[in-house]
């Protein structure tokens, strides 16, 4: 393989990759919480839609960004607040919010142009490649690595914060303990409720910054469907991860890679269809998933948070 | 802070149908409310809009006089597959298990469906091409196909305890995917100038229609949910299922087998869901193309969840959503806005629906602190 | 809470000097809904001593200790701690196990609060509210490391709690409050989940403690650990004071019948009857509990038809996986269990109701009922794959009407209606619709009708009227030929009930003793691990 063909492999992972590593950090945060939320679709989908909305009103991709990420993080919010506080389902709300996500996304879409019409095919802002002096020069991965966009560069940046954070701080330890046993949580002082609520709602938001990454960057720009399923490969991408933010940049890199070897075999003119090599990220999940589940001991050392899905409820005594 | 009052959360004692019926309908209206607020910020008047959803879902009554149901048997073609996705997905939940994978199960069930459509004359040439033959093999193609697909969870679930939200959500993808390759490259129509599809099926393979587009599948959706009803509400399997949704320890207890209820439950749910599949393919589109799924599978779940997994609500939920789906797509062409409006609005109440289950399962007692005791899990000695 | 150095020389020794006193709780009432749990209990804690708080289920120790370690606010009395100064002492506001702590009290619980995914370190340090941002676990290690040393608890902190044994998460509970600096640690049932080897570890422990002039209070049943390893004893019963005195100033003879107290009161009248031998048979079975751990050692019983035997034990002790065991809900590791000759070990548990086992389980709502199904669904529980239930695939619900209805009336069940959801009715009544299901058979094919009857606390929780009922319907089974293994803490109710009693400890029967000849000695003795 030349490596040129590597090199250009590398660059569209990571330029594809970058989205769905802070959506999926974002979710991690979340599931770590002990909540599951299936509305990333929807959310990812708003970031981007508002995200570009309001870059493009505003000429500016940081305030497209912000609002992306608020967007996020208050669709996050209505789920937190049904599941934490209303005690609704985790499934169904986060499939309501998948839907009125997309929906939501689709109809913004169609108004949120210049003078109330569509966003499809304007040109906005966007974030241009910066080369980072001298590391761009390394032969090989130079010029993947380090000639992107600045949320590339702040993703980097954030994945081993996110790693630190979780592992070696003090919230990140009562982050892990919330979803793994919140009743000793409880027992131990911590405030399970509200730390509950800012992981979900953060997780949004991270989320909402994956979107706008998709249509300040990626694409660039509005479409129908931008995220195009990205939403579900995420929640597919926690698991592949084992809830590691770390490891989501692996993942992220496998999927986003899997879409960039597809282009280029299309081009090559081979014969193996776009669509097989698609479901790799999914059944490679469910591998996963079930040897996870399988192997007791793999499951303690490396597994889901023990108390995810479940709604927390201090018992009383009647 | 000393807050003289605190809020205590009571389970309430047995579900009461008619307060289930009021959340659902003053949800319904709130959520209408909220979407005329987002109708009024994008200057679209919000009761024009509902008219002509409405109108567009059921028609006027111009055209009822004149005979024209055109815009009923739209809403009831858009019914079809919602009414056996929410089947689907109610046994499925009534038995505690996540089937999300209907959508692939679906999809599965109409390749089936249109592979013996297409293949079968050319291999078996000796079977008469006649309806009678080809809609029950199809059918019985379909519904293997979906079972075949809900069966693969549930067997990882009641073998190895693996997440079946996980695993029927991700074999969704992987059944689109390659429905995708089959209609694009494999069955690729040979005669398609380019359209992306397979052949289109004979018209021995295609279902029959009453008007307009209604064909019909609509008696197989509502035969479904009668045999739905039998099951749960008469036969002793139904009342295994139904203990074990309401409580598996209680259930395993009494002798009732977990593990072969599992799959013997996601057999019907996917095989449900594939009949939807088969139906769409042989009754609309006649082929294996792009849009066979347009989110069934999930919109099954909501159906599902609102109609509180009952086969008569499922009907019911079914045709309204339907009816929003189809008046929201109407709205396109008479008022000029987007039909994800309709999304939107079936979001919103679902988003309402939501937040007033609380107060079916749950009540709110106002307390007087006195002194504020704080009462944590009590241990039982030599538990 | 400065607790003074005290020359002491062994924990066990009561020396010329004072032992200051560290807790004293002067007239404690707690009432809840129906009992009264602390009837003015007085209890008083020295520095330096291991301190046993010994009775039944019910008399109320772990409702007193809850107070100590804030749980709960005690209705009436007092919980005064020294102050620091020699013989001085405050009265104290117990509110939170975060204000006990505060205090230098602390408890470790039968049911361990520990995050099995985390290591050691994470779990002493989780809630704490002076740790800094950055975890230094290396630093907490340390610390650890030092106070494991001082008071005899080797534990790895870097290991991960699912890795530890259950002896070792117990030293993590009680690294826990040592780190937080508790001066008094509560230890409730703590051997329960041990094996003796780990149980003489504890004891050494708990000497180390003391001599560092921590206080423990040991919440106990077993006789032989009250006497070798505390200085001690307060004894409970029926949420009173009975006794408090030192263990070298009596035995387990006199602990035992303190803790247990009372002559029988009446016994019901029961006529001879005799069946068959072998209704069941148990030959040696053994079982693990759900933690892994031995719960039924080497157990044998024999039943013949229309005899009761009682199982008598404090709560904990194997009974209920022994109740699994007998019904096909948990499988033994070895042994025989047979119905009527007929080996039905480890079957499923279709094949022993099959084969005429019927259960009356714990726990009503949990295992017992479906709550949110109507009354008639859940008499139907048992009976619903006969006829004239269910004719072929499906049921006949007029059948099952007049099936609940009769029930409902032999059973005097009181509800609203038939569909009314269980979990609407009271609990006695929730207990006799249990029961009119267990007993009754749906005559037709396929069932032989009730041979054994398992009955797990059937009288838990009900009023007098809907006790007498159950005993009564208890007895009317008996004297049709059923065998009964009667479970229950109720000592009362075992005597007038039962033609023979076993009683259980530490997954053992410790004797077995036909009814007319039991004294309550022998089996509080038993009961508190003596065999007899």
């Amino acid at each position: 393989m030349e490596i040129g063909l590597v090199a250009s492999i590398l660059s569209i992972a990571i330029a594809a990759g970058t989205s769905l590593v802070f959506a999926t950090v974002g979710e991690i945060v979340t599931e770590r919480a002990g909540i599951l939320n299936l509305g990333v679709e929807g959310m990812m989908i708003m970031g981007a839609v508002t995200g570009f909305a309001a870059a493009f009103h505003t000429e500016s991709v940081a305030i497209g960004v912000i609002i992306a990420m608020l967007v996020g993080g208050a669709m996050a919010l209505v789920h937190a607040f049904l599941t934490i506080t209303m005690l609704a389902d985790q499934v169904v709300s986060g499939l309501a919010l998948t839907l009125l996500g997309s929906g939501l996304a689709s109809f913004l879409g169609q108004r949120l142009g210049p003078e109330g019409m569509p966003l499809v095919g304007q040109i906005g802002p966007r974030f241009e490649k910066i080369a980072l002096p001298f590391l761009s020069e390394i032969p090989l991965v130079g010029p993947s690595v380090f000639h992107r966009d600045l949320l590339s560069y702040l993703m980097y940046f954030f994945v081993p914060v996110a790693w630190y954070f979780v592992y070696k701080t003090r919230p990140g330890l009562h982050l892990r303990a919330i979803g793994d046993s919140p009743q000793t949580a409880d027992a131990m002082g911590v405030n399970v409720f509200a730390l509950r609520y800012v992981y979900t709602v953060v997780g949004g938001m991270l989320v909402g910054l994956g979107g706008a990454h998709l249509s300040l960057s990626y694409t660039p720009g509005w479409t129908e469907n931008i995220t195009g399923g990205r939403g579900w490969i995420v929640i597919a991408l926690v698991i592949f991860a084992t809830w590691n933010p770390v490891r989501a940049v692996l993942g992220a890199l496998v999927f986003g890679g899997v879409n960039a070897i597809q282009f280029r075999l299309q081009a090559a003119g081979t014969t193996i269809s776009a669509s097989l090599l698609n479901m790799l990220p999914y059944i490679l999940t469910i591998v996963v998933l079930v040897l996870i589940t399988w192997a007791e001991a793999f499951r303690k050392r490396v597994g889901a948070p023990t108390a995810l899905g479940l709604p927390y409820m201090r018992e009383e005594r009647t | 802070m000393n807050i003289p009052f605190s809020f205590k959360l009571e389970k309430r004692l047995g579900a009461s149908r008619m307060l289930g019926v009021f959340v659902l309908l003053t949800s319904t209206v709130l959520a209408l409310l909220l979407g005329a607020v987002l109708l009024m910020v994008f200057d679209a008047n919000p009761w024009d809009t509902y008219k002509a959803m409405f109108q567009g879902a059921f028609g006027t009554p111009e055209q009822w006089s004149d005979g024209q149901f055109y815009s009923i048997t739209e809403t009831l073609v858009k019914a079809i597959p919602l009414i056996l996705t929410g089947l689907s997905v109610s046994i499925a939940f009534r038995m505690l298990f996540w089937n999300i994978g209907a959508e692939g199960q679906l999809v599965l069930g109409g390749v089936a469906a249109a592979g013996v459509a297409i293949w079968f004359p050319s291999l078996f040439p000796g079977l008469p091409q006649n309806s009678w033959v080809y809609l029950p093999l199809m059918l019985a193609a379909s519904v293997l196909a979906g079972a075949v697909w809900g069966l693969m969870p549930a067997l990882l679930k009641a073998y190895l305890k693996v997440n079946e939200i996980i695993t029927t959500l991700m074999l969704n993808y992987i059944a689109i995917l390659w429905y995708q390759y089959l209609f694009n490259v494999i069955w690729k129509d040979p005669e398609g100038y380019g359209f992306p599809g397979s052949a289109k099926i004979g018209e021995f393979a295609q279902l029959p229609r009453f008007s307009g587009r209604l064909h019909w599948g609509i008696i197989v959706a509502v035969a479904a949910a009668i045999l739905l009803w039998i099951i749960l509400d008469r036969m002793r399997w139904g009342y295994e299922i139904r203990l074990i949704g309401e409580n598996p320890t209680a259930a395993r207890y009494a002798g009732v087998s977990l593990g072969r209820n599992i799959v013997l439950v996601m057999f019907v749910s996917g095989g449900l869901a594939g009949i939807a599949g088969m139906l769409e393919v042989s009754g609309i589109s006649h082929r294996l193309q792009e849009g066979l799924n347009v989110d069934y599978g999930f919109t099954g779940i909501i159906v599902a969840w609102l109609a509180r997994l009952n086969p008569w609500g499922n009907i019911l939920v079914a045709t309204l959503l339907a009816a929003l789906l189809v008046g929201g797509d109407q709205i396109q062409i008479t008022m000029g806005l987007p039909a994800s409006v309709a999304l939107v609005l079936q979001g919103t109440i679902l988003f309402c629906v939501l937040g007033g289950e609380m107060f079916t399962r749950y009540r709110i007692r106002l307390l007087r602190n006195v002194r504020s005791e704080t009462l944590i899990r009590n241990e039982e000695v030599g538990g | 809470m400065d607790s003074g150095r005290i020359t002491v020389v062994s924990a066990n020794n009561m020396s010329m000097v004072k032992l200051p006193v560290a807790v004293e709780m002067r007239g404690i009432v707690k009432r809840f809904p129906g009992v009264l749990a602390n009837d003015r209990v007085n209890l008083s804690i020295k520095s330096g001593e291991v301190h046993a708080l010994l009775g039944e289920n019910g008399a109320g120790k772990t409702t007193l200790m809850s107070a100590l370690c804030g749980l709960y606010r005690p209705d009436e009395g007092d919980i005064c701690l020294a102050d620091g100064s020699v013989g001085g002492a405050k009265v104290v506001d117990i509110g939170s196990p975060r204000d006990a702590i505060q205090f230098g009290i602390g408890m470790v619980h039968q049911h361990f609060r520990l995050v099995h995914n985390q290591t050691v370190s994470e779990n002493v340090i989780l809630g704490l509210a002076d740790t800094p941002l950055h975890l230094d676990l290396k630093s907490v290690g340390g610390r650890l490391l030092e106070i494991s040393e001082r008071y005899g608890l080797p534990v790895d902190p870097e290991a991960y709690v699912w890795q530890l044994s259950v002896g070792e998460q117990q030293r993590v509970e009680i690294l826990k409050l040592l780190f937080r600096g508790a001066e008094v640690l509560i230890l409730d049932e703590p051997t329960a989940v041990l094996t003796p080897n780990e149980a003489s570890e504890l004891g050494n422990t708990l000497r180390h403690m003391c001599a560092e002039g921590k206080a423990v209070v040991f919440i106990s049943h077993k006789l032989d650990e009250v006497m070798s390893f505390c200085d001690r004893v307060t004894v409970l019963r029926d949420g009173r004071n009975v006794a408090a005195l030192s263990t070298r100033e009596t035995d387990k003879k006199a602990l035992a019948k303190l803790m247990v107290g009372r002559e029988v009161l009446f016994r019901l009248d029961k006529s001879e009857v005799a069946f068959a031998e072998g209704a069941l048979s148990v030959e040696h079975i053994s079982a693990f509990n759900d933690k892994g751990l031995s719960a039924l050692h080497d157990v044998s019983l024999s039943l013949a038809g229309g005899e009761v035997v009682g199982v008598a034990g404090v709560a904990g002790n194997g009974q209920r996986e022994l109740a699994e065991a007998l019904t096909g809900l948990r499988k033994v590791t070895s042994g025989k269990v047979c119905v009527n000759g007929q080996d039905v070990t480890n079957q499923s548990p279709l094949r022993f109701i099959r084969a005429g086992v019927s259960h009356i389980p714990g726990d009503r709502l949990g295992m017992g009922l479906a709550g949110n199904l109507p009354v008639s669904d859940n008499l139907i529980m048992k009976a619903f794959r006969h006829r004239p239930l269910s004719v072929g695939p499906f049921l006949s619900k007029t059948a099952i009407s007049q099936f609940s209805d009769s029930l409902i009336e032999a059973f005097d069940v009181v509800t609203p209606s038939r569909n009314t959801p269980a979990r609407n009715l009271s609990g006695g009544n929730q207990q006799k619709a249990i029961l009119a299901r267990e007993i009754a058979t749906g005559d037709g094919s396929g069932d032989v009708g009730v041979n054994v009857l398992i009955a797990v606390q059937p009288t838990r929780g009900l009023d007098v009227g809907a006790t007498e009922g159950v005993r009564r319907a208890l007895l009317e089974q008996r004297e049709k030929g059923t065998a009964i293994v009667l479970i229950s803490e109720d000592l009362d109710e075992l005597l007038s009930l039962s033609d023979r009693i076993a009683v259980m400890h530490a997954g053992k029967i410790m004797g077995l003793v036909r009814a007319v000849d039991a004294n309550m000695e022998e089996i509080g003795l038993m009961m508190a691990g003596e065999a007899s």
